[in-house]
């Protein structure tokens, strides 16, 4: 059983207790925990269950690439699944659960995976729920969904409680982890007087360095690293940041952090998570390295660590898993895990060493402590279920005949080292195969490169294949050197450190233990924890034709879910490629993305939450609406009033109720959103000439005309009035969609096609409040307002003036969308407000009625007018809605004008725009389908047209619609059929698009 | 003629910053060939302020000149001169290809004053906001969170954003939740 030994523990202070809940169980830990060392002193070695065969696990490692110490953490608004308990640091009042078991952890009912993992082999999944179909969605899946799987998924209608938020940084020379390696690397940028940003993932710098040990510059190494911290905090260009992850390196030198600020201390103010979002010029990935598992049968078995976690969890946290601990390894480093128990007072009944000749200098130290070392020996079998109680003992060279079993409570196992090459992967740096240290490293020759072809990110210590300290610290030296000179500084020669520590025999290449293990042997060697994929599931896989590295870990889920495979990937392809008889770089491996550990929404989401979540574009009246029973309708990122609800009203009444107000008396719009983009040269009138389908540049000052914009492929892309200014200056309106998207429409053109054009432009949509007064009383209430004359004879249809109304500096546009007499009135924004409560107020006796979009909607769907975005979708023409009218004839080009030549644009079967009446006066459904005789090759009835625009109009107390038909206008008094959703058809009738007013007489007054 | 109002009629956060919504604020936009000679001399004759190079900022008296791109310029004086300013600019311009339109009422502006502002603004824009990088006299076009901005710093702790009239709310709550107190990064 694992416990707490009585003294030890470099990172604990036993004097601070601290209280937390596991399962419901209240357990105590000490100050600087984490929760898996704080579980292990309680003696909770089990901490979950695995995803498929739901077998007990309990943690592996002991930091970022534990794969089995999952737990869901907090609750309520704070709850989260997966978290890893070797890397959540203990606070007070912490409350976790395992998971992935039902009913409980001791006693789990999908246990009984496990004794039917023959029949569950690799791509199980795939072969058997295949057929028949149906069974997969109401039978299989809702099986399988409820027995794999991680941790709980957060309650849908529980929102964050926490904060989060985003910080761009920008920096000379960015070094990730703050071991050994990146302290010297620093250190030595540093020293050339650049900007330097040192990030570490843990709460403690220096690494592993000071439960390994040795000596630097005649000092423990934990004395250099706290001496080394010190320097660096004193230098003016260097920031140091822990509990700091550098989560993913993208293009140019981008580079992802992620801050976990309150994770150990949630009650503290502030944000949970930061994203640091960081440009730097140079990279230094010094992220050391992870220590491998072995394949040998039952290596999973809780109480079965790696030798590196198991000594970590003894010097760091004084706790033990148990009080006799086999050793297992390929390689001198797990000596150290030897050593280290023996010196705590703890047993190693042997070290089980698969090399014929063992190790060097740390083997000769273990046997003088006394300590049993065989050789060439391996572990046939781990034997308990639910935690160690002894290993078999086989030869590494045989099939795994048991020659002595060694009764012991832990098993601490090493297969090498493997350079953390991640974040110099995630950007395109490659890898090459060291043979000699077995492991992948960096290929200096390739690295990641930036816009110039030069390398940005570069190598340090472990993750540069430089495992001993030595070389470590000589590595990093170099790249921090290298890195200060790539972002432009001059490096001072630093001295470079003097480092003592144990030379290391060479490793002898594991990847299965006993190399010739049976097949049961091979079926319980775990590669892959988390996703439960063993030696015989990558053989199974390679034997049924899965030879990509890529497609085997589809195939068999191997390094996939929270971990990524990062104890498994190495382990796994050098399966891969002794089973298909390859070398290890011919296989390759998987493709390291970012992040490197999984990273919060949150954090992701930053600041983006609540009030601004996203930007919402308010009008100068938005506070008017508000405070007059608005019933808001999103358009792009702006708010305009759908319609004004009063009490007793519903929606429809609502607009029912503006529509006529408007048509009888006087009705009042927000058109502010409206965009309004000034054009102005001397070629202004040829650029919109190009612009719009007719003409612009013929508009005489003070007159205004509506004109159509297409894209180069003729189709119809924004509509609106043009009103020309003065000689040389027009304005434009586009739709309220239309304003960033058209003058960035005309920049372009300005600016790539016709830049020998004289043209400025500039988009003033926002600097205008523009207020529509509509209706038959619209004149009375400007001349009451004063100071204008908005008479018919002085300001007739079409014509726009500027002056001061009623005190208000305006520019009135005589236009109309709705039929009636209308004027636009535009006045700064600054006095929107005013001047809208002045109409109000003085249009009182008319009745003056605000309207909103669905009132604006139907008024110009009686008058027929198209709407951009209804009528239009991108794919039709100004042909096809009666528009030929406003395409010019007489210019030599336009946009869209080659375009609408195209034999398909020409086309006579092209759907046109037409009127829609039902039969029975009802309402068409939108977006319906005239239904033809017959059917198509996939059984659908064929079609003749399509809905664009419906409504009861208020005015005519009926269904109108508008819509595009086969021959539509050669086909007035025709009845179709269209569909409905419930699958039956209305009958409608085809008429003139013009329900109301077709003389337009009511606005001509 | 009414009292014009400005976004948020002078809205004011105290946090790790002051942020105040800084009320109206004369703006013209300024669109011609910044190196045709007629221009500068005509945009210096009325605005007695030399022009700003590329990302520069020049102040004067009541007025100050923004570069915004390298065909426009940004003039910012008091609200109520802007027709006159306009008027002025139009003179002198003459048959200079020019663009001179008032946008007062298109915008918003901010400050953001404290020794915490550089801070706040690197919350939400891309922008290298440290002091190496980052001094008066230098403006930004960038981006706040999800709204195109620009920031400049009138002097080391005062920082001006502009931004449109319509997304002043957003800026306005942006910049509050940037400043809350208890946030600060710790690195400038």
């Amino acid at each position: 059983m694992s416990t707490r030994l009585a003294t030890g523990g470099r990172l604990t202070d036993r004097s601070k207790q601290v209280k937390f809940q596991f399962n419901g169980q209240h357990m105590r830990g000490v100050a600087g925990d984490t929760l898996a060392s704080a579980l292990l002193a309680n003696g909770q070695l089990m901490m979950g269950r695995s995803f498929k065969y739901h077998r007990p696990r309990g943690p592996v490692a002991s930091g970022a690439e534990e794969p089995n110490a999952l737990v869901n953490l907090g609750k309520g608004a704070r709850f989260e699944p997966n978290q890893r308990a070797t890397t959540t640091e203990l606070f007070d009042g912490l409350t976790a659960s395992s998971q992935n078991h039902w009913p409980s952890l001791q006693f789990d009912i999908g246990g009984i995976n496990t004794h039917l993992s023959r029949v569950l082999p690799a791509g199980f999944y795939y072969k058997m729920f295949i057929h028949p179909r149906p069974l997969w969605k109401h039978v299989y899946e809702p099986f399988i969904r409820r027995s794999a799987g991680l941790g709980a998924a957060p309650d849908a209608e529980t929102v964050d409680g926490d904060t989060y938020e985003h910080f761009y940084a920008f920096t000379d020379v960015l070094v990730l982890g703050g071991g050994v390696a990146g302290l010297q690397a620093a250190l030595t940028a540093a020293s050339s007087g650049a900007q330097v940003l040192l990030l570490e993932q843990n709460a403690h710098w220096g690494g592993r360095t000071p439960v390994d040990g040795g000596e630097i510059d005649g000092k423990p190494a934990a004395v250099w690293i706290s001496d080394t911290v010190q320097a660096l905090e004193a230098m003016e260009n260097v920031t140091l940041r822990l509990r700091t992850m550098g989560a993913g390196v993208y293009d140019h030198g981008y580079v992802l952090g992620y801050e976990r600020l309150t994770d150990h201390a949630p009650e503290t103010p502030g944000p949970r998570h930061r994203l640091w979002r960081i440009r730097a010029q140079q990279i230094v990935t010094a992220t050391g390295a992870i220590e491998r598992p072995l394949s040998f049968a039952g290596n999973d078995v809780p109480g079965v660590l790696l030798a590196s976690a198991v000594r970590d969890y003894v010097v760091n946290y004084g706790v033990s898993i148990g009080d006799r601990t086999v050793v297992v390894t390929n390689n001198d480093d797990a000596y150290r895990t030897a050593i280290c128990l023996h010196e705590h007072g703890l047993t190693v009944p042997a070290i089980i060493d698969a090399r014929q000749n063992g190790g060097g200098a740390l083997m000769a130290q273990a046997e003088a402590l006394g300590i049993k070392v065989l050789k060439g020996r391996a572990i046939a079998k781990v034997k308990g279920s639910r935690k160690v109680t002894g290993v078999a003992i086989c030869a590494q060279a045989g099939e795994g005949g048991v020659l002595d079993v060694i009764p012991c409570d832990a098993v601490a196992m090493s297969g090498g080292w493997s350079p953390v090459v991640h974040l110099w992967s995630h950007c395109g740096g490659k890898l090459t195969w060291d043979d000699t240290n077995v492991f992948f490293r960096p290929d200096l020759a390739k690295a990641p490169t930036s816009h110039d072809g030069a390398p940005f990110v570069i190598p340090a210590g472990a993750a540069n294949g430089h495992m001993h300290l030595g070389a470590t610290l000589t590595d990093a030296t170099t790249a921090g050197s290298s890195a200060a000179s790539a972002a432009g500084h001059q490096p001072r020669s630093t001295v470079l450190p003097k480092a003592v520590a144990e030379a290391e025999a060479a490793i002898m290449a594991v990847w299965l233990m006993p190399q010739g293990a049976t097949v049961a042997l091979r079926s319980k060697a775990w590669l892959d924890f988390q996703n439960d994929v063993k030696v015989s599931d990558i053989q199974l896989a390679a034997q049924e034709g899965y030879e990509s590295v890529e497609h085997a870990k589809r195939y068999t889920t191997l390094g996939m879910a929270t971990d990524q495979g990062k104890l498994s990937n190495i382990n796994g392809l050098a399966t891969l490629s002794a089973a298909l008889g390859e070398a290890i770089p011919a296989v390759g491996t998987t493709t390291f993305r970012p992040p490197y550990t999984p990273i919060s929404m949150g954090s992701i989401a930053g600041q983006a939450r609540g009030e601004i979540f996203q930007p919402v574009r308010q009008t100068p009246l938005h506070s008017w609406h508000e405070a007059h029973d608005v019933n808001w309708e999103p358009v792009g990122q702006w708010r305009r009033p759908y319609s004004f609800v009063r009490a007793g009203e519903t929606v429809e009444q609502s607009v029912h109720r503006e529509v006529t107000a408007t048509r009888d008396s006087l009705g009042l719009l927000d058109a502010s959103t409206l965009g309004k983009i000034i054009v102005k040269g001397p070629d202004a009138g040829k650029f919109l000439d190009m612009l719009y389908t007719n003409m612009m540049s013929t508009l005489p000052v003070g007159k205004c005309r509506y004109g159509l914009m297409c894209t180069e492929n003729g189709f119809l892309m924004d509509d609106g009035v043009v009103a020309r200014m003065s000689d040389d200056t027009w304005l434009c309106h586009t739709t309220t969609g239309g304003a960033e998207r058209i003058h960035a429409h005309m920049e372009e053109w300005l600016q790539t096609e016709w830049w020998d054009y004289k043209v400025w432009c500039a988009n003033v949509t926002e600097h205008y409040a523009q207020i529509a007064v509509v209706g038959p009383n619209a004149r009375k209430l400007l001349e009451k307002l004063g100071g204008m004359d908005v008479s018919r004879e002085t300001l007739p249809f079409m014509q726009w003036v500027e002056g001061t109304l009623g005190g208000f500096p305006v520019r009135i546009f005589r236009i109309s969308f709705s039929g009636e007499l209308s004027y636009e009135i535009a006045v700064p924004a600054s006095q929107g407000l005013a001047l809208w409560s002045r109409l109000h107020a003085d249009g009182a006796e008319w009745n003056a009625t605000p309207y909103g979009t669905e009132a604006l909607h139907i008024m110009r769907a009686e008058k027929g007018f198209i709407m951009i975005g209804d009528e239009t979708d991108g794919t039709v023409i100004p042909q096809d809605l009666g528009l030929s009218l406003a395409i010019s004839k007489k210019k030599a080009d336009y946009l869209g004008k080659r375009a609408h030549a195209r034999s398909h644009m020409t086309d006579p079967a092209r759907w046109q725009l037409v009127g829609l009446e039902t039969v029975d006066g009802s309402v068409l459904q939108d977006g319906a389908l005239a239904v033809a005789a017959g059917k198509n090759l996939n059984q659908q009835r064929h079609t003749q047209g399509r809905v664009t625009s419906t409504y009861h109009s208020p005015t005519l107390n009926k269904g109108i619609a508008m819509g595009l038909v086969l021959n539509g206008p050669d086909r007035m008094g025709e009845v179709l059929d269209f569909t409905k959703l419930d699958g039956t058809t209305v009958k409608a009738t085809i008429v003139s698009p013009v329900f109301f007013d077709p003389e337009g007489e009511k606005q001509n007054v | 003629m009414s009292e014009p109002v400005s976004a948020l009629n002078r809205a004011t956060f105290d946090g790790l910053a002051h942020v105040q919504e800084a009320g109206l604020q004369g703006m013209i936009t300024l669109r011609g060939t910044v190196l045709d000679e007629g221009f500068a001399k005509a945009v210096s004759d009325v605005t007695g302020l030399a022009l700003p190079g590329q990302r520069g900022v020049v102040s004067g008296g009541d007025s100050t000149l923004v570069w915004m791109s390298p065909d426009e310029l940004l003039l910012l004086c008091p609200h109520g001169d802007t027709s006159d300013r306009v008027a002025k600019l139009t003179a002198a311009l003459g048959d200079t290809h020019a663009l001179v339109v008032d946008v007062s009422d298109a915008r918003a502006i901010f400050t953001l004053s404290g020794p915490q502002l550089r801070e706040v603004v690197a919350k939400l824009a891309p922008v290298d906001m440290s002091p190496a990088a980052f001094q008066p006299g230098t403006v930004r076009r960038t981006r706040f969170a999800q709204v195109a901005a620009a920031v400049w710093l009138s002097d080391a702790e005062t920082a001006q954003i502009i931004c449109f009239r319509s997304v002043a709310p957003y800026m306005f709550a942006l910049l509050c939740n940037a400043a809350t107190p208890g946030t600060a990064v710790g690195i400038f």
